[in-house]
């Protein structure tokens, strides 16, 4: 969790993540932020999101974020 | 019939398709009439209030709306400057600034934030008062006589390098000739039914917005947050049997990147265009496979050109490592490449891309000087007063006679299809207090843009602050502070060295 949040730091200090659900649908992430966070998290998580995986709920908060990994990882 | 105005296309489409969709969001679809009758009404109120013939803010959040809106704001002889909530405040005030109009339409969501700008003089009215004014169908048609096809139809502005952003203002007879070419080359008719990607206050919505009007077709707006998502966006494509989408094309790139096509493919997609940005030829094979009887059209053009003025339809195969070249201009438009003297190049050689045609927009609102040095006299003949725009875009001709884009002359770049002049950002950043110097970059290669400065503010700080100055997209990926700023021998910035940098 502290890793993810530092990747989503990085792409924007000014949002408190630990509380937003909203990500997607309130237009705080804009694609060009989700394909940057998808090339950081398939990265520093050695996991591979695919395109089913790139839906609102999985990215709408850190916590699904962070859920998401751990399935990816699981499947892995 | 000689066609002078562009509201005839809708005037001629309204009564045969009334209760067809012309334009939808996710919440709202007017059709032909509902647009008609909206159009009448907002030109009607603003001629009610001696409104003509003057610019026209449309400040609301993109819908069929505020579409309504504009072809209102034409309808009275006026011009309409599109704000939208995305663009930051200062750029906002700016362009209040610039066109000091008498009327700003809102919606409800804007119309609070009007209080935080000085609207030099213009008033604030909700869009859905003006749309109740009654119809005077004698000062509509009084104004749409009055109106020539010279006449201004819309302000858009885009990127400068001294900060402050330019008004391209471009008449009817621009458009008129842009949307009769651009419908004969990407075959538009009444059964088009367009996926809408590009923002409303750019040019680029052109693509979408008078072909519907010209043919009856049908636009939908698709909802900015899919462009995050590919497969909601496939299905929103499928299931509003959308079958011609003109988008930048880092949002197709969005699409084919996450291998999509494994999971949904569009059904109904049969012409593609994009333009702005070099199309990678990995992800661009990834489509054509995908999509195999659909037609491929690679568009470039200036805002000052009115929307797009080359075209290269995709149909053979591309060598390895060959860029998709811009092609040939539309009819009724010419490609001069031009040396920096001035003279014609050798065939093969780059030289400065000219645009000559009626395409040519009116210039920079509110600035003859900085029209002055891109809207020139053409320098192949001195005889009699002709026009040129001067693109600052470099391309050759490959040994087919295609236009091949090369690179910008100066530090303007392609981030996000955005038109970015490097300068305004630099320009930005040293008006903030604690820096002394700065230097805007551009990585290509990971569409970054670096910005290197001196100064105490530290690189946080100076990021949460230029949010509040720039557009998202002309936004920095990387800053660094540095202790000591490259210069070369005769005292500029080094931004070889920069570059260097930039790119490690």
């Amino acid at each position: 969790m502290e890793e993810l949040l530092e990747i989503l730091n990085e792409l924007h200090d000014d949002v408190d993540y630990e509380t937003e659900e909203h990500l997607i649908d309130n237009g705080i992430l804009d694609s060009l932020d989700i394909v940057t966070l998808i090339a950081q998290i398939s990265d520093r998580f050695d996991v591979t999101i695919t395109a089913k995986d790139i839906a609102p709920e999985n990215f709408n908060s850190a916590a699904a974020m962070a859920a998401l990994i751990r399935r990816l990882e699981e499947e892995g | 019939m000689k066609r002078r105005n562009v509201l005839s296309y809708l005037y001629e489409t309204a009564p045969q398709k009334p209760d067809k969709i012309a334009f939808a969001d996710e919440t709202v679809a007017l059709t032909f009439r509902q647009v008609y009758d909206l159009t009448s009404a907002v030109g009607s109120f603003l001629l009610s209030r001696g409104v003509t013939r003057q610019p026209v803010v449309v400040f609301m959040r993109k819908s069929p709306r505020e579409i309504a809106a504009f072809f209102g704001v034409i309808a009275a002889g006026c011009y309409y400057v599109p704000l939208d909530e995305e663009m930051p405040a200062g750029r906002i005030q700016l362009i209040l600034d610039n066109v000091k109009a008498p009327v700003v339409i809102c919606d409800e969501d804007t119309l609070p934030k009007t209080k935080d700008f000085d609207l030099r003089g213009g008033k604030a009215v909700l869009f859905d008062e003006a749309a109740s004014a009654p119809a005077d169908r004698a000062a509509l048609d009084a104004a749409y006589e009055k109106a020539l096809d010279i006449d201004p139809i819309y302000i858009v502005f885009t990127s400068g390098s001294t900060g402050l952003p330019k008004g391209v203002a471009a008449c009817h007879r621009s458009v008129i000739d842009y949307v009769e070419e651009l419908s004969d080359i990407l075959s538009f008719g009444e059964d088009t039914v367009f996926g809408n990607q590009s923002p409303l206050y750019f040019d680029a919505c052109l693509k979408e917005l008078y072909p519907t009007l010209k043919f009856g077709a049908t636009t939908y707006l698709v909802p900015k947050k899919l462009f995050s998502m590919p497969v909601k966006l496939v299905e929103f494509l499928n299931e509003k049997r959308v079958n011609t989408i003109c988008w930048v094309v880092s949002a197709l790139t969005m699409i084919s990147a996450f291998d999509t096509f494994s999971v949904v493919k569009p059904e109904t997609l049969k012409t593609v265009a994009f333009g702005s940005e070099v199309f990678p030829p990995k992800q661009f094979a990834i489509w054509r496979k995908a999509l195999p009887e659909a037609s491929f059209t690679n568009l470039y053009g200036p805002t000052e050109g009115t929307g797009m003025c080359c075209y290269f339809r995709v149909d053979r195969d591309l060598e390895d490592g060959e860029p998709i070249p811009i092609g040939r201009p539309f009819p009724n438009r010419e490609i001069l490449l031009l040396s920096e003297d001035g003279k014609a190049v050798p065939d093969g050689e780059t030289g400065e891309i000219y645009l000559r045609g009626n395409a040519v927009t009116l210039g920079y609102y509110n600035d003859p000087a900085r029209t002055a040095s891109a809207f020139v006299q053409n320098p192949l003949q001195k005889a009699y007063p002709e026009t040129v725009y001067r693109t600052g875009d470099l391309a050759y001709r490959n040994k087919r006679g295609e236009l091949v884009y090369v690179s910008r002359r100066d530090y303007q770049i392609k981030h996000m299809g955005h038109r970015i002049e490097l300068g305004e950002i630099e320009v930005n950043v040293n008006m903030l207090p604690g820096v002394k110097l700065s230097a805007a970059l551009y990585n290509s290669e990971r569409k970054k843009i670096v910005l290197f400065y001196l100064g105490d503010v530290d690189e946080k700080e100076l990021g949460a602050v230029l949010k509040t100055k720039l557009p998202r997209y002309m936004l920095p990926g990387k800053i660094c502070r540095l202790e000591e700023m490259p210069f070369t021998p005769n005292g500029k910035i080094d931004r070889v060295t920069l570059k260097k940098r930039a790119e490690a």
